[in-house]
């Protein structure tokens, strides 16, 4: 695995935690618990995202971190392997 | 509206290609239960639901849904990358070859292209949330099915996340379906038009 895809994993990790606790706190939205969980996920997962488009470029055309225009170059989520 | 993310759901990074393997999981992208029938079902549901709280459930596993599409879309094409016409032949996707090549087109095993004849929106909440589970139940018994035929645990591996996300939804599906009921009117006994006549939903 390279480190671009390791931080990936990672990342997918967090982001994974976060639309599992959304989807509970949908139909739990009292769970005091779950609402700290979602909150410490959230800060883990903005400051990995923020790490890992300095190092290999955007993740969303809505990231900041898009100067000089690198949108096209990063790898494709479905070309994974070809690296 | 939505924003596009540059990841997967889930990784997938598949080393041997399997075209016979490739044909079936196709299914899940444009079939009866597949993936693209379950984002449009609950996305389109969503308008209809009397309470925020199903509105939420649809609209988040609507969108997770689309990340599924993206991730079978990625598995068939991961499995038919850099494959000859004769391995293609051989492996008997020769005839899904001849109109869509390496492409990835949303159809079933057998062929039949997406329909949205195979989802349902009515417009109610209670049948709606009800196809609902059926749906993710059924979504399950065919990633049950393609585990059948699936020993790479490269591919395994995203088949089995993806099972675990039916079993999941169900779960929440459920717990929306008591919440609507719950709140029916005590007179309702028999739980019908809770989307369309409001008086038989009590007020939250």
């Amino acid at each position: 695995m390279t480190e671009r895809e390791k931080m990936l994993k990672k990342l997918s990790s967090y982001d994974f935690a976060l639309v599992e606790l959304h989807l509970y706190l949908d139909t739990h939205a009292g769970d005091r618990d779950a609402l700290a969980k979602l909150e410490e996920y959230e800060r883990k997962a903005i400051a990995l995202r923020d790490d890992y488009e300095k190092n290999f470029g955007p993740l969303s055309p809505m990231s900041e971190i898009n100067n000089p225009y690198s949108w096209i170059n990063s790898p494709w989520p479905w070309d994974n392997g070809e690296e | 509206m939505w924003v596009y993310e540059k990841k997967l759901q889930y990784p997938i990074k598949i080393k041997r290609p399997n075209a016979a393997l490739a044909k079936i999981i196709i299914s899940q992208y444009g079939g009866p239960d597949g993936e693209l029938g379950a984002s449009l079902r609950y996305l389109s549901q969503r308008y209809s639901m009397p309470y925020p709280e199903l509105k939420a459930i649809l609209t988040d596993i609507g969108t997770e849904e689309l990340a599924h599409l993206e991730m079978i879309g990625t598995i068939v094409y991961q499995l038919t990358r850099d494959l000859t016409a004769e391995q293609i032949k051989e492996a008997g996707m020769d005839d899904y070859f001849v109109d869509h090549t390496a492409g990835i087109y949303p159809q079933a095993a057998s062929g039949v292209p997406y329909t949205a004849a195979s989802m349902q929106v009515k417009g109610d909440a209670i049948a709606d949330l009800h196809e609902d589970l059926g749906a993710e139940q059924k979504a399950r018994v065919t990633y049950d099915n393609i585990l059948r035929y699936v020993d790479d645990p490269d591919v395994k591996d995203p088949i089995r996340f993806l099972r675990e996300r039916e079993i999941v939804h169900y779960q929440r599906f459920g717990e929306g379906l008591r919440l609507l009921t719950d709140r029916l009117d005590s007179k309702n006994f028999y739980a019908y038009n809770a989307s369309f006549d409001n008086t038989k939903i009590q007020p939250r």
